[in-house]
């Protein structure tokens, strides 16, 4: 515990520098900033522990160290243990909140279900981290490239084998494609990111991919490799390679455009947001349950990955919930979005949303 | 299996004539005697509980899946699931033994034999200090140089021998987009085991007893052929040690594997396709982060068939060893 606080303590220190060093201009505002809100909760006091999902980890990382420099007196803990985990442990009562790559499913959430929550209270779902899944590819004289859903999913299962097919060049005319096999690049291990993209796929082009969204690459062929890092490697050293990992992590790679009919969406933070902005709530949630039932092919980028915070609509035991508040706020708000998108590269919620996302938090009692 | 043995020669000594003299003078039982017997001993001990108490931990957290129903498994039926990954731990350390056994060997007796002695010295360390490298900086130099510098000659093998008879079961395309195949990943193992077979067997080759270089030197024989009389014969047990435990670290080897490799879930000798098998410990690492529920049992029960294998491995080489006793020279 004195240790990871000690490493809060020395990453706050070292974003203040970097703030610091990147620009004095912006560091008046933010301190002002935060000099407001730390008198506004000066008060807070205590302990406050999340649990899941490791894909929004670093921005967890960014959020308890502005949290906690702007609170002295309050400590919060955040251990990536996976969404799974975090769900289990948030039923069973052992966390004050929980991150997870999925929302409770309406049957999970049902009133007192959590040991965590007051009786007859259900659990709220609020998306907080949108993270846009980039399409790397790297073939040598190309740096741009629109694809449909339909041609990317062609690619990724095997079908469009070599870059100069006629599909791919309808979308990008005035690009000189090569005669250069294909060799698509897939995940290795279970995770997140392959959900959501697989999931994308089977939503927009469900004629092509036939398989379910699953975190797992249903397919033996293509290319594999292990974890975001190894995928970009493996794109980066190959020849005529295209594979998806998290934007922020795309380097100097460049990155396919998708959509249809000469509307092409890049994944950027603001069309990502979008996305997720246009997608509605999950029809039968309760008031404030914001499961989002993400519309792939809504206006705006589409492959995107959505984490949710976990937290109880009414807490059982009241001691922390004015710390949940508390921090939950921050999160979601516009600050705290962008701290996170500083550090991990994440799109900041779209107001709408994040006003939607507020309210939820206020609710909570 | 050795501590028997030498208990029961020990056992064996007082049948000697020995025996009269130590019942006349009894020998004062010295305190560091004591010590290190019960040292020794205790150690023997020790590592023999170890042992066991790993093949516990495996059969019992195996034994869930192994006895539950397909159905309710992560991943499927197990035996469909394990066996290309046993495969493929076989298969890849197979392949990086072949690439690394004459080149340790090369090695070794290029140090004990040929070189000056002053660049064997520093040649010694430099073999020593690749052991030291850990298999995350072996996993990153796979993925970043060796993949990338290797693919055009596994271009030019598929264009060459891909379509012949024999060879095109292993030089088959299509050939990989970015070179991260299992003959890639074998390479990289033969790295990993040289510094451990090379080290061995040149402290084995440098025990070989003066006289019987010197006797092949005399009658007339090439350094080759004094090698291949005296030297090879003397030392074969030592090496095979060596390669044993050098297979043991490539058939157990995680990180570089789950890093350099392109997996899939087949069974294929083809070496230049994107589609390799997995190993079973480079699977562990790639699906234990998510595994949750019985999937944890199921993986960890591939572990215990990655010992099995292990076992089954070093039990062989022993008894083949054992079995050309007679022909070693080092009796």
């Amino acid at each position: 515990m004195k240790l990871r606080l000690t490493a809060a303590l020395g990453l706050s220190a070292a974003l203040l520098l970097s703030a610091c060093a990147a620009n004095e201009g912006t560091t008046d505002t933010d301190a002002a900033a935060t000099g407001g809100s730390s008198e506004a909760m000066s008060g807070l006091e205590g302990t406050l522990s999340g649990k899941g999902a490791s894909s929004m980890n670093s921005a967890q990382t960014t959020w308890i160290a502005k949290f906690q420099e702007a609170n002295p007196g309050v400590t919060v803990n955040y251990s990536p243990d996976g969404s799974g985990a975090g769900r289990e442990a948030f039923m069973g009562g052992g966390v004050d909140f929980a991150g997870s790559d999925r929302a409770f499913t309406p049957e999970e959430n049902v009133a007192g279900a959590s040991a965590l929550c007051a009786e007859g209270a259900y659990a709220y779902d609020l998306p907080v981290y949108v993270s846009p899944i980039a399409i790397i590819f790297n073939v040598e004289g190309v740096s741009e490239l629109n694809l449909t859903p339909e041609v990317l999913a062609g690619i990724f299962a095997g079908e469009i084998t070599n870059w100069n097919d006629e599909a791919i060049a309808a979308t990008n005319e005035g690009v000189e494609l090569p005669d250069l096999t294909i060799t698509p690049v897939h995940r290795s291990d279970d995770s997140g990111t392959t959900e959501n993209f697989t999931d994308y796929m089977h939503v927009t082009a469900g004629d092509v991919w036939t398989y379910e969204a699953d975190g797992e690459w249903p397919m033996d062929s293509g290319e594999a490799a292990k974890g975001t890092s190894g995928v970009v490697a493996a794109v980066t050293n190959g020849v005529g390679t295209i594979g998806y990992a998290d934007a922020s992590q795309a380097g100097e790679l460049s990155v396919v455009k998708v959509g249809q009919d000469g509307n092409f969406f890049g994944p950027t933070a603001e069309d990502a947001a979008n996305a997720v902005a246009n997608s509605p709530v999950e029809e039968g949630r309760e008031e404030h349950d914001l499961a989002i039932a993400l519309d792939r092919g809504a206006e705006g980028y589409g492959i995107v990955l959505v984490s949710y915070a976990l937290a109880c609509s009414e807490y059982a035991d009241s001691a922390n919930t004015d710390l949940v508040k508390a921090y939950l706020g921050y999160i979601a708000s516009e600050d705290g979005q962008n701290d996170a998108a500083e550090t991990a590269g994440s799109a900041p919620l779209a107001d709408s949303l994040r006003e939607q996302v507020q309210a939820a938090i206020d609710s909570i009692a | 299996m050795a501590s028997t043995e030498t208990g029961a020669t020990s056992e064996s000594l007082p049948q000697d004539p020995t025996n009269d003299l130590q019942s006349t003078i009894h020998g004062k039982a010295r305190l560091g005697d004591k010590v290190f017997r019960n040292l020794s001993t205790g150690s023997g001990t020790l590592i023999l509980v170890i042992l066991a108490a790993v093949a516990t931990f495996l059969v019992g957290l195996s034994i869930p899946a192994l006895t539950a129903d397909p159905e309710e498994l992560q991943y499927g039926a197990f035996w469909a699931y394990a066996l290309p990954f046993a495969f493929g731990t076989v298969w890849a350390s197979f392949l990086s033994m072949l690439f690394a056994v004459p080149v340790a060997i090369g090695i070794a007796l290029f140090i004990s034999h040929y070189a000056p002695r002053r660049l064997a010295q520093g040649l010694g360390y430099v073999i020593d200090l690749l052991a030291a490298v850990p298999s995350v900086v072996f996993g990153l130099w796979g993925i970043n140089t060796l993949a990338p510098l290797v693919r055009p000659l596994y271009v030019w093998l598929a264009d060459n021998f891909g379509d012949l008879p024999v060879l095109g079961w292993f030089f088959a395309g299509p050939v990989s987009g970015t070179g991260r195949t299992i003959l890639t990943a074998a390479m990289v193992l033969a790295v990993m085991v040289l510094p451990i077979i090379t080290a061995i067997s040149r402290e084995v080759f440098l025990q070989t007893p003066r006289l019987h270089e010197e006797a092949s030197l005399a009658l007339g024989a090439t350094r080759w052929e004094m090698i291949r009389q005296a030297v090879l014969p003397f030392g074969t047990p030592g090496v095979v040690s060596a390669c044993m435990l050098g297979l043991g670290r490539a058939l157990g080897e995680t990180m570089a594997i789950a890093m350099v490799l392109s997996p899939a879930s087949v069974i294929s000798f083809e070496l230049l396709t994107p589609s390799n098998p997995n190993t079973i410990a480079g699977n562990i690492a790639l699906a234990f982060p998510e595994a949750f529920g019985l999937g944890v049992n199921q993986l960890i029960a591939t572990g215990l068939v990655l010992f099995v294998i292990t076992l089954a491995v070093n039990m062989t080489a022993r008894w083949i060893l054992a079995s050309r006793k007679e022909f070693s020279g080092a009796n």
